[in-house]
């Protein structure tokens, strides 16, 4: 028994040194090397392209709802600070879902709510726009999600709906290899294009 | 038609591998394989084990359960001193008892169950130093258990079955390290973050948002993450966050990963025990079952929410997207789904939860067949073989012969063994959600109401027997009698099948072969993949049946009826 246990206290050992910190530093090494941007977290002028962020200005395009943000629990708040998906510190700013069932109440009554505040900025939503996502922080719309924002946008900004169309079409990224996933748009890209024709 | 050539790509390249990686595995756990003998030999040295030298299947199943021992006990120790560790640039404090006593349980069991919030709760060094070295262990000691089983078919007359350190030592350098290095820098390139410089804050001008962002090294935990069918991601989300599984393209590696090894040990069987055939046979009941899985979640998953449709918007041409990641679409997240039920991976690119009534139960019916369609590293294996000895009896009652398995003569002993091997997992899911609903700190946990509130008990409990780790993430865990009765749940899910399944191999490396004749039962034909889909379906599908009804079932046929 004992010399299991002295085998075992060993292997223990050697996987924390090796399977952990010669893995983990290594790797972010020929990470930090290879593809410093992706690795930092893609983070550009106005924040990361992967991390969603809470637009309110009907001068730009919206991304999805958060889990806990502004839109779900209460369209119209708005959250100290802004939307913060990531941080740190406090429950609410961990990445996450509202975990709620296709068949749940509270599910409906959060999506009319969201129903009613797309209405409200004079947008038709479509699924994607008053559903959550995974992450709480999807920085993702689909080409339809963007289309149907168009009337908000082109009031808000006097761009002529064609002009916002052909921005649409420039910035969608279409399955990648052509097969897999979804054809989206990243939101924060999608607005910045924007910014440069206000 | 995207997702057909996903599925295509998948298929081709998960068959490529099959061949290739089986056969590579095979020469590794034979000892035909040396390229990194030079870290291999000082590790021996250091354990002091004389690699030659074998074990009983007793010693065997000693050295593994007492390493898995001082692994919970390491891992345990680390998250509660955290504190005071360093790499810890959020100031994260301590991990209280509980949960990290069932942290330990499920990181060393392969379940990896998380009952935190990786950013909020583990410092970069328990995401290094306690969790990434397990999800490099775990597999590989689920693998050495497999292979063990394996030689008690393909050796006659023989009292070892192997040497546990070797089996682990060759599993983590020569397979999952290499796999894992190569993926690691993929997922990095596409996007995910890898990074030891904390957590930025950025601000947004043209909307006047500041964010705090939690970053870390995520990237090369992913790729073992999947690859060792592990799961347990470094943020909360798991894979369904940008920063751990970034495009479609890291979204479609993380399936390719999570089945590679699983499907490719079917091949490996084939070559140790000299007939490529009983593979493929094991291999084909797998791919049926998981193709049914993966047609009927996909369709229920593109065929909207309904809480969505009764909020106003009838027309979803996207599928049912609470929950879901717009970059991934509904048809590949369910695929997601599946793969990772099926392979206890448990890893997870949306909410389980809020997948449709039949797109859950797809997912938790995955798990319930046993995890062997085709289950986890090493695990999927052993518990399939378990179930094909269970064929094997059942079709020598038909015939009226004495069942043999690959020449070796299945006697009350090996059928007992299997009976044990595969009864006790239904019997601890039962027995534990029986347990949570009935007491009231079990029916607390919850977050929705009605059938469903039901379902993600059963669903945690069945994960982690399992040792799964997906979750239906509504269900509070993070309390004591969770933390507790889910620790249990996941050690005798993993060792409750692992000692009868090494002790199978013991018994039958014992035996000497007999000789095939006219009247020998064939195992490696369609008859017998009909015969173990039939164990497989029935084992799981009948126990649970009363269960499932009372959840997703239940759900599904509550028309316009909301909880």
């Amino acid at each position: 028994m004992l010399v299991h246990l002295r085998r075992s206290i060993v292997m223990a050992l050697i996987a924390f040194v090796f399977f952990g910190f010669v893995y983990a530093f290594v790797g972010t090494g020929v990470a930090q090397v290879l593809f410093k941007h992706q690795a930092d977290g893609s983070i550009g002028a106005n924040g990361s392209m992967l991390i969603g962020q809470n637009w309110t200005s009907p001068k730009y395009f919206h991304g999805r709802p958060d889990d806990a943000g502004p839109y779900a629990a209460n369209p119209k708040a708005k959250i100290a600070g802004g939307d913060n998906p990531l941080v740190a510190n406090g429950s609410s700013g961990e990445s996450g879902a509202t975990n709620l069932g296709p068949r749940s109440k509270v599910l409906v009554a959060n999506t009319k709510a969201l129903i009613a505040y797309w209405h409200t900025m004079g947008v038709n939503p479509t699924s994607d726009l008053v559903t959550t996502s995974g992450s709480g922080y999807d920085p993702d719309i689909t080409p339809a999600d963007a289309l149907v924002q168009i009337p908000m946008v082109s009031k808000a900004t006097g761009i002529a709906p064609s002009r916002l169309r052909t921005l649409i079409a420039k910035e969608t990224q279409g399955q990648e290899l052509g097969f897999l996933g979804s054809s989206y748009i990243d939101v924060l890209q999608l607005n910045e294009a924007l910014a440069a024709l206000h | 038609m995207g997702y057909f050539w996903t599925i295509l790509t998948l298929v081709v390249a998960l068959g490529l591998t099959w061949r290739y990686l089986g056969s590579y595995m095979a020469a590794v756990f034979d000892g035909r394989v040396h390229w990194l003998g030079w870290v291999e030999r000082p590790v021996y040295r250091a354990l002091g084990t004389n690699p030659e030298q074998e074990q009983t299947w007793k010693r065997y199943a000693a050295s593994l359960v007492v390493f898995s021992g001082v692994s919970i006990a390491v891992t345990y120790l680390l998250l509660r001193i955290q504190g005071s560790l360093p790499l810890n640039p959020q100031h994260l404090g301590a991990v209280g008892n509980a949960l990290s006593f069932n942290t330990a349980s499920s990181f060393v069991t392969n379940t990896n169950w998380q009952n935190y919030g990786g950013e909020t709760t583990m410092s970069y060094f328990s995401q290094i130093g306690a969790l990434t070295v397990q999800q490099f262990v775990s597999p590989a000691v689920g693998i050495a258990a497999a292979i063990a089983l394996v030689r008690g078919f393909s050796r006659r007359n023989s009292a070892t079955i192997g040497n546990f350190w070797v089996d682990l030592v060759r599993c983590m350098f020569y397979i999952l390290l290499p796999i894992a290095f190569v993926a690691g820098i993929i997922f990095v390139g596409q996007g995910a973050v890898q990074t030891l410089s904390g957590t930025v804050s950025v601000h947004d001008a043209l909307n006047g948002v500041t964010q705090t962002i939690a970053r870390g090294p995520i990237g090369f935990m992913e790729a073992i993450k999947q690859l060792g069918t592990n799961g347990g991601g470094f943020l909360n989300a798991n894979s369904a966050t940008t920063f751990e599984n970034p495009t479609p393209l890291t979204n479609w590696l993380s399936i390719y990963l999570l089945l590679a090894i699983p499907f490719a040990l079917t091949y490996t069987f084939g070559k140790m025990v000299g007939s490529i055939r009983h593979g493929r046979a094991l291999l084909a009941a797998m791919v049926i079952i998981f193709g049914v899985w993966v047609g009927f979640t996909s369709y229920s998953e593109h065929q909207g929410n309904p809480a969505v449709a009764a909020a106003g918007i009838t027309h979803q041409p996207t599928g049912n997207t609470e929950g879901k990641e717009v970059r991934f679409g509904d048809t590949s997240t369910a695929l997601f789904g599946v793969a990772s039920t099926n392979t206890s991976t448990g890893s997870a690119d949306a909410s389980y939860d809020s997948f449709t009534p039949i797109g859950g139960f797809g997912l938790l019916t995955g798990m319930m067949l046993g995890e062997v369609t085709p289950g986890g590293t090493g695990s999927g294996l052993y518990t399939i073989l378990i179930y094909a000895i269970i064929a094997v009896f059942i079709g020598g009652l038909m015939i009226g012969r004495t069942p043999e398995y690959l020449g070796k003569k299945i006697q009350a002993k090996e059928v007992k063994l299997a009976g044990l091997g595969s009864l006790i997992m239904p019997l601890i899911v039962l027995v534990f959600t029986g347990i949570a609903v009935s007491v009231h700190a079990g029916r607390i946990g919850p977050l929705n109401a009605g059938p469903h509130g039901f379902t993600e008990i059963l669903y945690g409990l069945t994960s982690q027997g399992n040792n799964n780790g997906s979750a239906f993430g509504g269900l509070t865990g993070n309390t004591p009698f969770y933390n507790v009765v889910g620790a249990i749940d996941m050690l005798i899910g993993r060792f409750g099948i692992i000692i009868p399944a090494l002790a199978l191999g013991g018994s039958l490396a014992a035996k000497n072969v007999v000789p095939e004749s006219l009247g020998t039962f064939r195992t490696d034909n369609t008859m017998f993949v009909g015969l173990v889909i039939g164990v497989i379906v029935i084992i799981g599908g009948l126990t649970f049946f009363p269960a499932i009804s009372l959840g997703p079932i239940v759900e599904q046929l509550s028309h316009g009826k909301f909880f």
